[in-house]
């Protein structure tokens, strides 16, 4: 017997099968028949207006667009005779009346889907003699072009704009052939310049001021990259030629992050190309940072530490947020069996220790994945403003809210975005006491609602009045019905630390369904570095260290500075001296090396530098904040600078450690297998890029001895920390955004 | 008002010599809200049944049967229901509903609650079209009689049921006349039509059930209740229930509206009430139905009768009942292209055959009526017209295409003679029409 | 802040309400804003939306979707001619061409005084009647040239503060609808469609 949930209907005399609900385009499209189509967009609501997509089906008198016809029963579908053939071509006609072919200089040549149609499905030549109307190319913001002949009216990018992005920036003026699309103020645009309206237009209407005019894409070599900007960890397709990153795509829509991108995915990655970019170590010589060898820059690192090990002064290590797993596993290795130092420790920006802590004892699935988000019943997100932050988050949430009415409860100081899509939103003056009392504890009356009456901007058209949030209701009722639900996700920001996150756990795991976790930290390998150890106390996979063998952690490392504490301070890949500035006198006593790609505040004060490559610039995995892990593949190429790995493996053997090797990801990959707990991961799986999920559940974390608070990053779209600063478009578009513009 | 013909049948149009039945005082003094109260003393079930056995069908052009309309809408719903009046008349060569907003408003007023009644809604909204200001006007102080006299609100008649009903204007849009169009532009937004299914019987206003039908449709519906379905029905052919308006312009020695029985002679229309046409001219052709019919040649006209399916008989739509009629000096190239004008102004632009269909075609016209072209084009133009009709999102496009190809296919030699020279009836000015 | 008097701004309040939801209030909000103010202004669209709290971006999309609005000014008299077919074969395009001539302006333009402005327009409804011409929301039907002139010199009359009916309608307001010469329009007898512009007050 069939499953009864399957229809049976026959396409071009083939039987087949579908979920009952399938749209007959997809259910000809999981059967290898194509239906052809403009307008329709899988996931977006349904136009049928390009009538690209006929077919004939039998008792219905009139051609039926398969966009929008469910499968039904006994169905029987033509989509291959004559009369469909021509209707066809009749739509490929009526869409080429006005379209310029100008496909030569189209930025969407080789890639453009009406070419392709036009190509598989249209007339040889053309029978319109009328000229077409020309219209002059608008630049409606740095990142986003339109050329308004080329444009086919599919609607696609103004439903990725307000149904995807919930940003609403475009629209259609005018009626008729007059009708266009236009931007929300009139000659620009003001969005979160996601580029998503670029990547979705079927032609070259829309394109990016970061990429255009620069290539033809058969002419790049595509990498599948994960994106080195916040923990989303969204893959990204990397367009290279010479070695030179050009773009970032998605048009496979291949990761974990499926159709989105956000401008730092996209376009940010030109810092790459930036002319500071580093590609010569640099020695400080004579009081000022000079150009140098390799050699003689590794040699006089490992010179000098051999000497301060000797001396038995102090050095502190501080790790990356953005380096790669094997890079941040070696790197603990370097400064616990190279250096001999626990002084160690990253830019913490989440409390991942405290999570698993939480979590000890938890059987069964603990921490959700970052796409289970698109499919959860219900949400709890507290602090943080993932639209902001966590892009890839907040797609995924506003997925879920679309596709399957996802209950998101919100718990904020603030007022973010997401309360669009919220079921509850608790404006709470202070997260630990309402976390407390979610946690039953603590009144709801000694913590008051901090009383937002009306969200103060209102730009979702389509949402319906009762999805609005409410306000004032009091924690009470926000409580009751969270108690009521069956399978929530838990997600929370640095906004709340140690004991907190343990009762917010308390909490979960007092439901009486699932419950499952994911804890926001920004930067693109956060919860790498957490997960290999680049702790003071903690081992990778958060093992403790053995009792009283922790070292300082990141505060205590830059306090000791100015005090002569540390006699040397290795940084790789961080800027600890943007949020906390140190006295150049005060480091005259500290051996200062610094790794990174630019000059940093934090690499101006070197005694050492070593230019790096980044992530799009080397292979390895990254885990991304919800722990799934991915294979980051080298694209570009950065004459001059080596590998964070390559330089730790270099500078070991300079400080005469014979047993390590060359430098070779899959092997420290293997290590990384064998000895972090969770990381054993199915190799196939993680090479396929299936982002399987990392669960070093470890028993209980100890806590520090000196506890350190996470500090969010407190990114916004536009700004990546250190690394956003050498992006041009993203400079491009702050500059756009200062008043008096 | 309007003096009835000899040879009407006033029903819909009983009141329009009445000088005060657009006041409530002269509305209640005819009759006014006395089918109301009858309607409130039956089962709404019953009320829908009397609506089907008068036969009545949509007098907004398409045709559909009214009380089977109402049928469809669900007895239990968790969204509100709505009734909505279809008062957006746009189509070219009619000018019927205005009357009724004129000189019965209150009749429409009464069709709707008792429409409101059989479907089980609480809200109902007339959608007048921006032009027909002062007629809005005239409602407005319709309904604020009758909402001051309890006819509207709550409670209605003492009997339990709320009704509350507004007036709401459009702003110039012939695709808002297309219900779930219409349904868009209620909601504040473009005219864009919706996706069918759902029929808005089942999800139409702010997604509720809704009825919506046709002024003329409403205004008929008191004078059934109050005298029967039969009684209406007794006045058409079968399945042509009773008697409707027609708005007769063109060549004819008298325009004007006149309320006829369903299956009246188009022949006697146009001499008997028309006064034949104008200076002793010859009948060229026919728009039976609004501009979005195909036309009839003059033997054909001259043998038909006005009822739904004698004139689907003879290829062509009794449509809104504007019948238009044309005289042997009629340039149809020109007629073509002024009716293509129409529907490329009014495309919504929302799906590619229509939007772009209708300018190639205005713009092959327009190069037709002047003189140039291509005898290709003749064949192209009807091809292109075949790949709108039955393609497009809505009905727009069919009715651009329609009237087109009757055009193509009955006057093709005048397009050759455009070719070839020959002197154009109208002369070969255009208008400035097509600049827009 | 308001661009909208007192009066507009109590109206759409209570338009507002009407309706399950206030956007439906949009269109008719745009028409009336339009009647006070001659036309769309940027301050207008602001507080609509505003109002309705929308995007202004979601208020433009609904004003270029409707032929009424405008978002730049026309004359205190627009003059709009039916060429539609019912009137297309009773003389429309005369009539529009005269007014060519005599207004000196083409379509959708208006004259350098401001007076008038002229727009081709399809189907008013008046097919019946035909032809027809709609001054600003006054239906003149069954129109000779001759009488189109008078009507016109009737405007440009009280353009000029010469008619004492005038009112304080602003540049393409309706105007005060008070008696104009509609002699001999509507020649159906009772001419019952002609007078409507007296009982319009
Ligand atoms: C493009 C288009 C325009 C229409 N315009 C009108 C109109 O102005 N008035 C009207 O009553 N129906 C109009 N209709 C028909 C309506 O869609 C609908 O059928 C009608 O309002 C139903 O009412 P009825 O059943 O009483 O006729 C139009 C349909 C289309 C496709
Ligand atoms: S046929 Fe298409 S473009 Fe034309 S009015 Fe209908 S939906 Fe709009
Ligand atoms: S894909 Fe179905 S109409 Fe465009």
């Amino acid at each position: 017997m069939a499953d009864p949930a399957l229809v049976h209907l026959t396409v071009n005399g083939q039987p087949l099968q579908a979920p009952a609900g399938t749209l007959l385009i997809e259910a000809c499209k999981q059967h290898g028949i194509e239906v052809p189509s403009f307008c329709y967009y899988p996931n977006l609501s349904l136009q049928a207006a390009c009538r690209m997509c006929l077919v004939e089906i039998e008792k219905m008198p009139k051609l039926q667009t398969a966009c929008t016809v469910v499968v039904s029963e006994g169905m029987v579908v033509n989509s291959d005779s004559e009369t469909v053939h021509r209707a066809r071509k009749s739509a490929i006609e009526f869409i080429l009346t006005n379209h310029p072919l100008d496909c030569p200089v189209c930025d969407a040549g080789g890639e453009c889907e009406l070419q392709d149609m036009t190509f598989k499905y249209g007339a040889e030549k053309g029978r319109f003699i009328e000229p077409k109307r020309h219209r002059e190319e608008q630049q409606w913001s740095p990142v986003v072009y339109f050329d308004r002949p080329r444009c086919i009216l599919c609607y696609r990018c103004v439903r990725a704009c307000g149904e995807g992005m919930d940003v609403w920036a475009l629209g259609v003026a005018n009626r008729g052939i007059n009708a266009t699309i236009v931007p929300n103020h009139q000659d620009h645009l003001e969005c979160e310049e996601c580029g998503n309206c670029i990547d979705i237009c079927p032609v070259g209407a829309l394109t990016s001021g970061a990429y255009r005019y620069q290539t033809r894409p058969w002419e790049m070599q595509h990498v599948g990259a994960v994106c080195t900007f916040c923990g989303d960890g969204c893959k990204t397709t990397l367009g290279v030629r010479n070695g030179e990153i050009l773009r970032g795509d998605n048009r496979d829509k291949s990761g974990i992050n499926g159709d989105f991108l956000c401008i730092k995915g996209r376009y940010g990655l030109d810092f790459t190309r930036h002319p500071e970019r580093l590609k010569q170590p640099l020695a400080r010589l004579n009081g000022e940072l000079k150009p140098v060898s390799w050699s003689y820059a590794l040699e006089t690192a490992a010179k000098r530490w051999r000497e301060i090990q000797k001396a038995q002064g102090a050095i502190g290590v501080i790790g990356s947020t953005r380096i790669l797993n094997e890079e941040a596993y070696t790197l603990q290795k370097f400064a616990r069996q190279v250096l001999a130092t626990a002084n160690l420790d990253h830019h913490r920006t989440a409390d991942f220790p405290a999570l698993f802590d939480a979590l000890a004892g938890r059987t069964g699935a603990a921490l959700a994945r970052l796409d289970d988000l698109k499919t959860a019943p219900a949400v709890l997100l507290v602090g943080g403003d993932p639209t902001q932050e966590h892009p890839l988050t907040a797609w995924n949430l506003r997925w879920g809210y679309r596709q399957h009415k996802t209950r998101l409860y919100i718990l904020n100081p603030g007022d973010i975005k997401l309360r669009r899509q919220a079921y509850r939103y608790a404006q709470v003056a202070a997260l630990e006491a309402a976390v407390r009392y979610l946690n039953g504890e603590g009144e709801t009356q000694s913590q008051p609602l901090t009383g937002v009456a009306e969200p103060s901007e209102k730009r979702w058209p389509q949402t319906p009045a009762s999805a609005v949030a409410v306000l004032d209701e009091g924690l009470q009722d926000f409580r009751a019905r969270l108690r009521q639900e069956q399978d929530v996700i838990v997600v929370f920001s640095g906004d709340i630390a140690g004991d907190t996150v343990r009762e917010l756990v308390a909490f979960g795991n007092s439901l009486s369904g699932q419950t499952r976790y994911i804890a926001l930290a920004d930067h693109a390998n956060a919860r790498g570095a957490a997960d290999m150890g680049l702790y003071p106390d903690l081992l990778p996979g958060y093992a403790p260290v053995a009792a009283g063998q922790s070292g300082l952690n990141l505060e205590q490392m830059l306090a000791a500075l100015p005090n002569q504490g540390l006699a040397s301070l290795y940084v790789v890949g961080a800027n600890p001296f943007r949020r906390h500035p140190v006295d150049p006198a005060a480091l005259r006593q500290t051996f200062l090396v610094v790794q990174d790609l630019f000059l940093t505040e934090t690499a101006r004060a070197a005694d050492l530098v070593f230019p790096a490559l980044c992530a799009y610039e080397k292979a390895g995995t990254v885990t991304n904040t919800s722990g799934q892990v991915q294979p980051q593949r080298r694209g570009g190429s950065c004459e001059g600078a080596k590998s964070d790995l390559e330089i730790l493996h270099r500078l070991a053997a300079a400080m005469g450690e014979t047993a390590w090797g060359p430098a070779d990801p899959d092997r420290t990959l293997q290590e990384i297998r064998a000895q972090v707990k969770g990381y054993n991961l199915p190799l196939a799986q993680l090479l396929a890029g299936a982002a399987p999920l990392a669960l070093p559940l470890n028993g209980r974390v100890p806590r520090a001895a000196a506890p350190l608070a996470p500090q969010p990053n407190r990114d916004t779209l536009f700004t990546a920390g250190s690394l956003g600063r050498y992006s041009a478009t993203l400079n491009g578009v702050m500059e756009g955004r200062k008043p008096g513009r | 008002m309007t003096k009835p013909h000899p040879l009407e049948t006033r029903v819909v149009s009983r009141r329009f010599d009445q000088p005060d039945a657009h006041t409530l005082a002269g509305y209640l003094a005819s009759d006014g809200f006395r089918a109301l109260d009858k309607a409130l003393a039956m089962a709404p079930e019953a009320v829908i049944e009397e609506v089907k056995a008068s036969g009545l069908r949509g007098r907004g052009g398409a045709g559909f049967p009214t009380g089977l309309k109402w049928s469809f809408v669900p007895k239990q719903s968790p969204r509100e229901k709505y009734v909505l009046c279809n008062a957006d008349e746009s189509e070219p060569g009619t000018c019927k509903d205005r009357l009724i907003l004129e000189y019965d408003p209150f009749a429409i007023i009464e069709g709707m609650l008792i429409a409101g009644h059989a479907i089980g809604a609480r809200r109902g909204y007339i959608y007048i079209r921006g032009e027909y200001r002062y007629l809005l006007d005239r409602m407005e102080r319709a309904l604020a009689e009758a909402r001051a006299a309890g006819y509207v609100g709550k409670n209605i008649r003492g009997r339990g049921f709320d009704f509350e009903l507004h007036a709401h204007t459009g702003a110039g849009a012939y695709e808002c006349g297309e219900e779930s169009a219409l349904m868009e532009s209620l909601e504040g937004k473009r005219g864009i039509p919706r996706l069918k299914p759902p029929f808005p019987a089942v999800s139409g206003f702010m997604g509720g059930p809704t009825v919506i039908n046709n002024v003329e449709t409403l205004a008929s519906v008191p004078a059934i209740i109050l005298n029967g379905g039969a009684w209406f029905a007794a006045f058409g052919p079968p399945k042509n229930g009773g008697t409707r308006l027609f708005c007769l312009s063109g060549h004819v020695r008298q325009q004007g509206v006149w309320e006829l029985p369903l299956g009246f002679p188009l022949r006697k229309l146009i001499e008997d009430i028309g006064g034949g046409l104008r200076d002793g001219a010859r009948l060229k052709a026919v728009v039976p139905g609004g501009s979005s019919t195909p036309l009839l040649p003059a033997d054909t006209a001259w043998n038909i009768h006005l009822d739904f399916d004698s004139v689907a008989k003879a290829s062509s739509f009794l449509g809104s009942g504007g019948v238009v009629v044309l005289d042997e000096s009629t340039c149809m190239v020109k007629f073509a292209l002024r009716i293509m004008q129409f529907y490329r102004h009014e495309s919504c632009g929302w799906c590619v055959p229509c939007r772009e269909g209708t300018q190639w075609l205005q713009t092959s016209l327009t190069r037709f009526h002047n003189g140039g072209g291509r005898a290709a084009d003749v064949d192209l133009m009807k091809e292109v017209s075949e790949n709108i009709l039955g393609r497009t999102f809505c009905a727009l496009g069919d009715a651009a295409a329609m009237p087109t190809l009757s055009i193509l296919q009955h006057w093709r030699q005048e397009f050759l003679d455009h070719l070839a020279g020959k002197p154009c009836p109208f002369g070969a000015r255009t208008s400035a029409a097509g600049a827009h | 802040m308001s661009p909208f008097s007192p009066q507009l701004e109590a109206r759409f309040r209570e338009l507002m309400q009407r309706y399950p939801a206030r956007r439906s209030a949009l269109v008719p909000m745009l028409l009336y804003a339009q009647d006070e103010l001659g036309w769309l202004t940027p301050e207008a669209v602001r507080r609509i939306a505003e109002l309705l709290g929308e995007t202004e971006l979601a208020v433009r999309e609904v004003i270029g979707y409707y032929s009424m609005l405008r978002t730049e000014p026309a004359g205190k008299y627009h003059v709009q001619v039916c060429t539609n077919i019912s009137c297309l074969l009773r003389g429309g395009d005369e009539l529009y061409a005269h007014c060519e001539r005599r207004l000196g302006i083409g379509h959708k333009q208006t004259a350098a005084d401001g007076v008038f402005s002229l727009e081709e327009v399809e189907c008013l409804g008046a097919c019946s009647w035909a032809p027809a011409v709609q001054v600003n929301y006054d239906f003149h039907q069954e129109l000779t040239l001759e009488q189109l002139d008078k009507i016109l010199d009737a405007y440009a009359a009280r353009a000029r503060g010469a008619d004492p009916s005038q009112g304080q309608g602003g540049a393409g307001s309706p105007g005060p609808r008070t008696a104009l010469p509609v002699d001999g329009s509507g020649s159906r007898g009772e001419a019952a469609l002609g007078t409507r512009v007296q009982e319009k007050s």
